[in-house]
């Protein structure tokens, strides 16, 4: 049998640090992608525990719990101490789409001064502060792939993508950081 | 080394360093600071390459990025071999390698000048001319020559060394050119807390101002001017300024492209440095202080090197202390070259004599030449020159008739006037509009959110330009803002003048108006005289202007000349159309990180590790990367495949189907949102059980196929191809939210949330048996076509029973991160049983033999189900789903249609080429009535024979009938047969 802890996720042992930047892998978590129309949002709300915004790029975090607003009807919602989502939004009758997608998505972490500046190589959206401040979080590219970017911090994000995709996600994080 | 034209206490590189580099192997020295041009202009070098056309000896024309004439090559290292670089534009470094270009043997002594005095056959229009007849010779004799002469410099032979760095930016304010105007617009952007960005192509910001002298800023000499704001405006964190830095597309949204060279500058680059970084910059608005391109004077040998533009001369002398001769001749129609010319005599260079064609020359700096005591000609023009690798005399010629004279010198400066740069504007869809009083196209009335200052906008006034500039810069905060910017005591130098086209009319001389492309104001004129209108025409029939300069130079003296010979005004004629870039722009800067392994994100399976230590050949599906066959020792693809193919029929093989599409349809309309995308009926689709359903587009051809299982009442797992999956989730999206709005459904897709495990064979079951929980596994609970959720390996699975191999067969689905600790469990137990790993080509063949189609390979975007036999997919009792109306259309339904059947060779071993044709009769005349052609061709070791699918007209009716299929070595005789050639009645998937 396998032990259910035991993922296997496509970027283990990967570590990129150079001077302002470090990338690196996030733990593995329970992901949900969640539609739903505003009827269901309070009673999903409250099944999951966390306030699904309904304001644009807006995110919530609720202890391990987050759920970023990636549309008018769409959230992300990940937990990182392997809640279950799928059994909380099975309590809520009223129309929606709870599809577990744990591990389609993986996920990196990448701090540092020069952050912003790196993922500037690859994603076209305005990173300064006014424009995407801390919590902010939206579906976007980096180079030729899709991502959801989220600021955690002044200088951090986090980067989630399908999983096929974080090879290269991660190598052209590397390939943009050498430029200074 | 001696710099024997660099003048003690001129110019501004004063005590720099001195620099050595070579230019065609010969030693050099510059100071640093100096391009190429000037380092060579310095050392009296005028003569530094052929032109293009007819290889006539050719000079430095600007001292800047109009520069027509002196490409170079630049050669850093074997790799690193630039061609066509500007020597205006290159700095000099230390161990600089320039290499002239378009010559041979040598710059001095050039075979291709043969072509200068066989020039009558090379007029205008040659190309279309000469290169028409016999038609057979295009292939092997115009076309290779042509090849041969095209292009000046010779493209590098190895790939390019250097990275590029790629950069998006967003500011409230980009200003492009920093001259006077840029300056001031970023400035009092700047003061407005607006977040700007400053870029300017010079390594120096300055502009015009690095040889205009006479203006003063703020009490301050303008260059001082400039750098003060330079570097207040470099300490502020709201402002980014690129300097090497130039903007060479304008795009819609006010988004600007900005080349900016790293490292071309430098001798020794950080190794892993870029070159070069494109900003992809979306402003809110955008200022363009681009400036004005002076114009050279159009008249009969104007291309000897050692005649330049008056404001590279005056460049050349106030900004690199350098002149560029010692007895400098002036040939002009502005006063512009008139202060360049008394800059040079107050420096010590002898002025040979001004010539302006104008008739009646008055002004200050008349005055000025003639107390210096400068020969002034008005109304005179220059009708030719001498001197054969550097010009060594004028001879000038009254314009209302007389006689005319030689005049010796060493250099000739001119200027026609200058031409705003509007590319930029142009660029942004804005409309130019011609001042005929200045005979100058102006931006006119905006597209986009964008200001134009300084001589950009036809301002030649200083004090103008700035007040033009600040407020554009201060605009730039909104409406409400404030101006708090202060810009006092603005002098600045007051041009006036210009002209276009020639003077004077010569016939059987060269007056060049293109230098890059060759081209004379004589081929403008034949033009016109061979029909030519409108100024696209002229273009394209004499190449004026399409040189890598886009005739920056040239375009309006082209323009005016067509524009006299038809008697029209400018506009009537029309201008040609400003296109990106605006000067080249390096493939590398374009390409960014997206070479080698970030060309394209390259996608790999959770268990693809596994299939690569094992030795797996892989294949390309799309961004995939798919283990093709599993080759043991010895075998080849043929063997490895043959063996793959007998072991799964045989016992079981396993098979990675991770890279197939998921999208989860969940809702409570589901299910008739799944009768609506599919030929297929749903609503009475068990729970737990599968379907093959098939999509169309509304046209009514196959779009896309796959098993679909029903998970629950309100939710579908549907699987689509691998290369299909990013448009099926389109394709539904879009009918979801456009025709179906109203039906309460979601779709997601979970391609990567599953790893695919295929297990396929009479063992099948006995291999997956010992690892699945909480699934009855019989045939009675869990028939062919249906669907399971339990746990495989202790981890939550969904099970699938179905088949693409025609044997009994799962497809187990574990979350992704398990896939390949639970495909080593699958393999540990399938080992015991004789299984095998099978590739993607095994998984080919096994299809075949079942007669299963393959959408792209069977199908092309025009064949329906019933071409492919799939008429059964169809619900017959269906309302409406998408392509019902386009399979009713009289040409769907027409007989002879090309249907899909099976072939067998006559011949068994013989295995026919996917792709061939086929025809009923292989003796008739080509070219041959085509029936159809081959869609899948294998050779089949079940079956012992070969096995083909095909597409032929009528096919269903030609059961038994004998075709051929024409190769090179002969036709090959087939037979029609069944699509099905192993296990006809489909028993094997439920055994």
């Amino acid at each position: 049998m396998v032990d259910a802890a035991a993922r296997i996720s496509p970027l283990d042992g990967r570590l990129f640090q150079d001077e302002g930047i470090l990338v690196e892998p996030a733990v593995p978590a329970v992901r949900l992608a969640l539609r739903a129309p505003s009827a269901a949002r309070a009673a999903l709300s409250k099944a999951l525990g966390i306030d699904l915004s309904q304001r644009p790029k807006a995110s919530a975090v609720h202890g391990a719990r987050a759920a970023l607003w990636l549309g008018p009807d769409e959230w992300l919602v990940i937990d990182e101490e392997g809640g279950d989502l799928m059994a909380a939004c099975g309590t809520v009758t009223a129309f929606h789409s709870a599809v577990d997608v744990s591990h389609r998505n993986t996920a990196l972490l990448v701090s540092g001064r020069r952050a912003a500046d790196v993922l500037s190589a690859g994603c076209p959206q305005d990173l300064s502060r006014g424009a995407f401040p801390v919590g902010a979080a939206s579906r976007t590219v980096f180079g030729k792939v899709e991502i959801v970017l989220w600021r955690t911090g002044e200088e951090a994000f986090r980067v989630e993508c399908w999983r096929s995709f974080s090879d290269y996600v991660f190598m052209l994080f590397e390939a943009a950081a050498r430029d200074a | 080394m001696q710099q024997p034209f660099r003048l003690a206490d001129v110019g501004r590189l004063g005590a720099a360093a001195p620099v050595n580099f070579t230019f065609d192997g010969k030693p050099f020295t510059g100071l640093t600071g100096d391009t190429l041009a000037s380092a060579l202009l310095a050392n009296g070098v005028h003569l530094v390459g052929r032109s293009f056309k007819y290889h006539r000896p050719r000079g430095i024309v600007s001292a800047g990025a109009e520069e027509p004439n002196a490409l170079v090559g630049i050669h850093r290292d074997a790799a690193r071999k630039t061609p066509n670089v500007r020597a205006t534009v290159q700095e000099v470094h230390a161990g600089l390698e320039a290499v002239s270009q378009n010559r041979w043997p040598s710059l001095a002594f050039d075979v291709g000048a043969l072509n200068d005095a066989a020039s009558p056959f090379f007029s205008a229009g040659f190309y279309y001319k000469t290169f028409m007849w016999p038609k057979a010779a295009w292939e092997r004799l115009y076309e290779p020559f042509i090849r041969r002469a095209a292009g000046l410099g010779v493209a590098p032979d190895q790939p390019d060394p250097d990275v590029y760095a790629n950069r998006f930016a967003h500011c409230d304010v980009l200003v492009i050119g920093a001259g006077a105007a840029g300056l001031a617009a970023a400035l009092a952007a700047a003061d407005t807390g607006a977040r700007v960005i400053l870029a300017d192509e010079q390594a120096e910001t300055g502009g015009a101002l690095r040889f205009e002298t006479g203006a003063a800023i703020d009490g301050r000499p303008g260059w001082d001017w400039a750098k003060a704001v330079t570097a207040d405006l470099a300490a502020r964190d709201n402002v980014r300024l690129l300097t090497r830095t130039t903007g060479f597309g304008y795009y819609a949204q006010n988004i600007v492209g900005l080349v900016e060279r790293l490292t071309d500058h430098l001798a020794k680059p950080a190794p892993e440095q870029p070159r070069e970084r494109l900003w992809q910059v979306r402003a809110k608005r955008v200022v363009l202080a681009t400036g004005a391109i002076e114009r050279h004077m159009v008249f009969a040998g104007n291309d000897r090197p050692g005649i330049m533009l008056a404001s590279a001369a005056r460049t050349y002398l106030n900004h690199f202390g350098v002149a560029v001769g010692r007895n400098v001749a002036v040939y002009t129609a502005d006063d512009s070259a008139w202060l360049a010319a008394l800059d040079l005599k107050r420096a010590g260079v002898g002025i040979a004599a001004i010539v302006d064609a104008r008739s009646e020359i008055r002004g200050a700096h008349v005055e000025e030449a003639r107390r210096l005591g400068i020969e002034c000609l008005e109304g005179h023009a220059v009708t030719a020159t001498a001197g054969r690798l550097r010009v060594s005399s004028i001879q000038v010629r009254p314009l209302a008739g007389g006689a005319g004279r030689v005049i010796p010198c060493d250099a000739l400066i001119t200027s026609s006037g200058w031409t705003p740069a509007v590319h930029l504007f142009s660029q942004s869809r804005g409309k130019l509009a011609f001042e005929a009083e200045t005979q100058r196209f102006l931006p006119g009335t905006s597209a986009q959110d964008v200001d134009c200052v300084g001589a950009c906008g036809g301002s030649i006034d200083l004090a103008q330009t700035i007040e033009q500039a600040l407020e554009a810069g201060t605009r730039a905060d909104g409406a409400q803002g404030r101006r708090a910017t202060i810009v006092k005591d603005v002098r600045g130098e007051v041009w006036s003048g210009g002209m276009l086209g020639t003077a004077e009319t010569g016939t059987g001389v060269k007056a060049f108006v293109d230098f890059q492309n060759d081209v004379t104001a004589k081929d403008i004129r034949q033009a016109v005289r061979e029909g030519m209108r409108s100024i696209e025409h002229v273009k394209r029939f004499t190449t004026t202007g399409m040189a890598t300069d886009q005739g920056k130079t040239s375009n309006m003296h082209g323009l005016a000349i067509a524009a006299e010979m038809l008697g029209k005004p400018i506009p009537e004629v029309g201008l040609t159309t400003f296109r990106a870039p605006y000067t080249p722009v390096t493939f590398g800067a374009l390409a960014g990180h997206s070479r080698g392994a970030l060309f394209e994100p390259v996608r790999r399976t959770p268990i693809h590790s596994w299939a690569q230590e094992k030795g797996a050949a892989f294949e390309d599906v799309g961004q995939w990367k798919r283990a093709w066959y599993f080759p043991e020792a010895g075998e080849d693809m043929h063997a490895a495949v043959a063996r793959e193919c007998r072991t799964v029929r045989e016992s079981a093989g396993i098979f990675d189907a991770s890279t197939l599409g998921k999208i989860e349809v969940v809702g409570p309309d589901a299910a008739r949102f799944m009768e609506l995308m599919y030929t297929n009926p749903w609503a009475k689709l068990g729970v737990g059980r599968c379907r093959y359903g098939v999509m169309l587009r509304e046209d009514g051809f196959i779009y896309d196929d796959g098993v679909v299982g029903r998970i629950a009442e309100d939710r579908f797992h549907v699987t689509t191809t691998t290369g299909g999956a990013p448009r099926v989730l389109n394709h539904m999206e879009d009918y979801l939210q456009t025709e179906f709005p109203d039906l309460r459904v979601f779709l997601t897709s979970t391609s990567e949330q599953w790893a695919v495990i295929a297990v396929q064979g009479p063992r099948s079951r006995d291999i997956i048996a010992p690892l699945v929980d909480g699934i009855d596994l019989s045939d009675a609970a869990m028939p062919h076509m249906s669907v399971r959720e339990g746990t495989v390996c202790g981890v939550p699975a969904r099970l699938f029973r179905m088949s693409f191999t025609g044997e009994r067969g799962f497809e187990i689905n574990v979350p992704a991160d398990y896939g390949r600790t639970v495909w080593e469990a699958v393999w540990a137990e399938g080992e015991k049983r004789g299984a095998c790993a099978y590739g993607t080509e095994t998984m080919h063949v096994l299809r075949a033999e079942k007669g299963f189609i393959i959408v792209g390979q069977e199908t092309d975007g025009t064949v329906t189900p019933q071409d492919a036999g799939l008429i059964w997919a169809i619900g017959k009792n269906k309302a409406d789903f998408v392509g019902m109306r386009g399979l009713r259309r009289a040409d769907l339904v027409a007989p002879g249609r090309k249907q899909l059947v099976g072939l067998r060779t006559k011949d068994p071993n013989t295995v026919l080429d996917e792709g061939a044709q086929i025809v009923a009769d292989p003796h008739q005349a080509v070219p041959m009535t085509m029936l159809g052609h081959v869609t899948s061709s294998y050779w089949s070791e079940n079956c012992g024979h070969s096995i083909a699918l095909a597409l032929v007209a009528g096919g269903h009716d030609r059961m038994g009938e004998t075709l051929y299929v024409p190769m090179p070595g002969g036709a090959i005789a087939v037979e029609v047969a069944s699509t099905v050639f192993f296990d006809e009645k489909g028993e094997r998937a439920n055994g």
